[in-house]
């Protein structure tokens, strides 16, 4: 049995990681610098990164490799480096987490290719799945325990993944990101969500929500999955508020004390991984992890009461309602 | 509406049948059917504008309609949007031919320090979609790049897009030296992107957020019709 996997079935709730970009940037990652690079060109400061997490109670994090894939790096003319830099990015994270002196997860990030797969856009799915295919062994090789597929829109994407994944044999997670009216940027809803991943020839050890609008947005996508019956553990990893502009800053407005009401809410209304997103730092997650340890579970919450304490929704429906926008009406074809 | 009538033959419709069709064809991302029927409405002798701004133009503001609505999503405006542009291929050269008034030029680009692209491509799909023309810059521009073009390509409209909090501000910097320049008000600027809203783009002297590429689209339009109206 995989880590996860083990580490699931001892567990009724383990606190995954936080923000990868925002603290990158915290230590001085130069906007428009590849992240990934740093894997190979900062190792120290990719290794404090884990440590953050780690320090701060997560059981998994995720390796410096969202943006891992060819597609990606040709953006910085490192697309012959896939397989170094996710390598690398596993390798530092097996270090720490080895040296943590506790079970934590090493989980290889894959995010999106950035490409709109085809009919609708010019990536086919073969390439897609070469693509996934050479970024996962990369990671693999480097010591990673699982594969984290995040903040996917299509879910064309998310089954090339769940393929590359299978053809390297790592066992895997995955996350969508629902950022538009309660929907991923495609359209798929929370529901249709579940009934995807039902699909998948190569079942994933979790799957769920990441990144998106707000913290009650992520609450009620968990609300939606909970709906939609499955046996996987679900994950609920959210980003730290909303950005504000206040006189030439930007800052995230959800609070550590926000993040850790946030946590518990996530909990109960059904998510068993539980982390943070965009402006999560590492004092987020420790009052996270003490809000998880002295909160008792509790019922789901309802939608009203995510509403009054994370804020009101981005939408007011998000296509789970069974309230059906009214189709327009065509002269021919259906 | 039936199934029966799926063998309907769009030369037999009359032009007000055939541009409610050509709206539904659209809508459906018919790329065929909407070339074919440009070509009728051409041999009926309608101007290469009327075509453009009637049946395509319009047609793409009803999708835009339903994506702002949330009733379609993003892969339907595209394949919309990729049936609009058979459209346009026929019509382009005629209009060029005809001098008719372009509804507008559009530069656009993610700005310095920020490679996220997706909901940029999205913008300049559904502007081209909508019968703008459009200048991609790409990922990670200084701002001389985005002044070297708005000017070079004799741009309306320049958009910008930042999918990070710390690139966000740097959009100001683009503004801020068109205002030095004193070129700022000859150009339209619409800003978007995920972390973004309403209140920063007025923070910054935008002309307008625009919360998704439907309403980037409206915006735009809403604003090159009161540019025209100044002239």
């Amino acid at each position: 049995m995989d880590a996860l996997s083990k580490l699931l079935t001892e567990r009724q709730w383990i606190l995954a990681d936080g923000a990868t970009g925002t603290n990158l940037f915290a230590m001085g990652l130069e906007a428009g610098e590849a992240p990934e690079l740093w894997n190979v060109d900062q190792p120290a400061k990719v290794r404090a990164l884990y440590n953050g997490s780690i320090n701060a109670g997560s059981d998994i994090f995720l390796t410096n490799s969202f943006g891992g894939t060819a597609s990606r790096l040709k953006l910085h003319n490192a697309q012959d480096r896939v397989h170094e830099l996710n390598r690398v990015a596993a390798e530092i994270g097996r270090e720490a987490a080895d040296a943590s002196g506790r079970s934590v997860i090493v989980a290889g990030s894959v995010g999106p290719t950035g490409d709109i797969m085809e009919p609708v856009g010019g990536l086919s799915h073969t390439s897609a799945v070469e693509m996934f295919e050479e970024q996962a062994s990369g990671l693999m090789a480097g010591g990673a325990d699982v594969l984290w597929l995040e903040t996917i829109s299509a879910p064309e994407e998310f089954r090339a993944a769940a393929e590359a994944f299978a053809n390297v044999g790592a066992p895997w997670l995955g996350s969508m990101s629902f950022d538009t009216a309660g929907r991923t940027m495609m359209g798929v809803t929370s529901v249709d969500m579940v009934s995807m991943i039902k699909e998948i020839p190569n079942q994933p050890i979790a799957f769920g929500a990441n990144c998106g609008v707000g913290a009650s947005d992520l609450l009620r996508t968990i609300l939606g999955f909970v709906k939609e019956k499955s046996n996987l553990p679900i994950i609920a990893k959210g980003n730290a508020g909303i950005p504000k502009y206040h006189d030439g800053h930007i800052h995230y407005d959800g609070t550590p004390e926000l993040m850790g009401q946030y946590a518990v809410m996530a909990r109960n209304s059904g998510a068993k991984i539980i982390g943070g997103c965009c402006g999560t730092m590492p004092e987020h997650l420790v009052s996270m992890r003490e809000a998880l340890e002295n909160t008792a579970i509790t019922s789901a919450s309802t939608l009203a009461e995510v509403e009054a304490a994370m804020g009101g929704f981005s939408s007011a429906d998000d296509g789970t309602s069974g309230v059906a926008p009214p189709k327009r009406e065509r002269r021919r074809r259906k | 509406m039936s199934d029966e009538e799926d063998d309907l033959i769009l030369s037999e419709l009359n032009d007000e049948e055939l541009v409610l069709q050509m709206f539904d064809d659209l809508y459906d991302g018919m790329a065929e059917e909407i070339a074919e029927s440009v070509d009728i409405l051409l041999e009926r002798k309608w101007l290469p504008y009327d075509i453009l701004t009637k049946a395509l133009v319009e047609g793409m503001r009803i999708v835009g309609i339903d994506f702002r609505d949330g009733i379609l999503f993003v892969p339907e405006v595209l394949l919309a949007a990729g049936a609009m542009k058979r459209g346009m291929k026929i019509l382009k050269p005629l209009l060029i031919e005809s001098g008719a008034p372009q509804l507008g030029k559009m530069v656009i680009g993610t700005v310095k320090g920020d490679i996220h692209d997706i909901g940029k491509n999205l913008v300049a799909m559904m502007m081209e979609g909508a019968g703008f023309e459009v200048v991609d810059l790409g990922i990670n521009n200084p701002v001389e790049d985005y002044l070297a073009a708005i000017k070079e390509e004799k741009a309306d409209i320049l958009g910008m897009s930042a999918l990070l909090t710390t690139t966000m501000p740097y959009m100001k910097v683009v503004i801020d030296t068109m205002i030095a320049e004193g070129i700022r008000d000859d150009y339209i600027v619409l800003v978007g992107g995920a972390p973004l809203n309403e209140e920063f783009g007025k923070a910054i002297g935008a002309d307008a957020y625009c919360r998704d590429a439907a309403v980037a689209v409206e915006t735009a339009k809403d604003y090159m019709a009161r540019k025209h109206n100044q002239l």
